[in-house]
């Protein structure tokens, strides 16, 4: 595996039906290039929260996710309100989601600190009223 | 233990649908209804005891790799959360049991 390979989603605002569709499918690919195991959970899970974080709280958007030799690069861009305190955000436990998206099984405020956890770079940019953008970086360790 | 194996070991368990990968091990039993932690918790080739039938289990069990969904307490998937298991080809049982009952006796059964 040599060469860059981009991959494009689009993610709709409460779809949860197709919630989950866009990790599905990079796991599915990851899996086939013989990525490291460990590597794609991290990925898979880092991507889903990310995912079901714009299915919740934005109004849609799109999901890049850029696969090279050393690195997985994922950039979600959504339109939406906006993360008002990030650092908050980050805190496990703390959720701005509904009831009705608890009852699903989510909205426990594990989201963002979940992607934490599970990638090696996370940068967050966030305009109120306009919406949020995560970087997220998954290393890929060389075969030994 | 494989999943085939599982499959036809438990009396107690109704089989809601065969997925696929049937030769793949599992491992140990894993309660838990919270989605998120479920995500960032589940071992590999769990055998997932929970309450939660949604589409969204579907995924998680998915992305992390279980080999299998238990639901406990008599709870099931609606028509179009079974067809996209199907599609998924994942392996769902059901039972009536309690979670932690349920759960025990596949403990019990793995280690046994």
């Amino acid at each position: 595996m040599n060469e860059r390979i981009t991959l494009k989603y689009d993610v709709h605002c409460d779809d949860f039906t197709r919630a989950g569709e866009a990790s599905s499918s990079v796991k599915r690919k990851l899996k086939l290039m013989g990525v490291n195991p460990d590597v794609i959970r991290k990925v898979a899970i880092a991507l889903y929260e990310g995912e079901i974080n714009m299915v919740i709280h934005s109004y849609g958007g799109t999901i890049e996710v850029i696969i090279s030799p050393s690195v997985i690069e994922m950039i979600l861009r959504d339109t939406g309100p906006g993360i008002k305190d990030i650092e908050l955000a980050m805190q496990a436990g703390y959720s701005t989601a509904p009831d009705n998206i608890r009852s699903l099984g989510f909205g426990a405020g594990m989201g963002l600190p979940n992607i934490k956890k599970y990638t090696d770079d996370l940068k967050i940019e966030s305009e109120m009223g306009i919406g949020t953008t995560l970087r997220m970086l998954v290393y890929i360790p060389l075969e030994e | 233990m494989t999943l085939e194996n599982f499959i036809n070991i438990f009396d107690e368990l109704e089989l809601v649908n065969k997925g696929e990968e049937l030769d793949r091990e599992v491992t140990k039993p894993y309660c838990c209804d919270l989605l998120s932690i479920a995500m960032s918790k589940m071992p590999q080739g769990a055998a997932w005891v929970t309450v939660m039938a949604n589409v969204n289990t579907l995924a998680v069990a998915s992305l992390t790799d279980a080999a299998c969904i238990i639901l406990a307490e008599g709870c099931n998937f609606d028509e179009a959360s079974l067809e996209k298991a199907k599609e998924k080809g994942i392996t769902i049982l059901r039972s009536h049991m309690p979670v932690f009952e349920c759960a025990l006796m596949i403990y019990k059964k793995l280690n046994g």
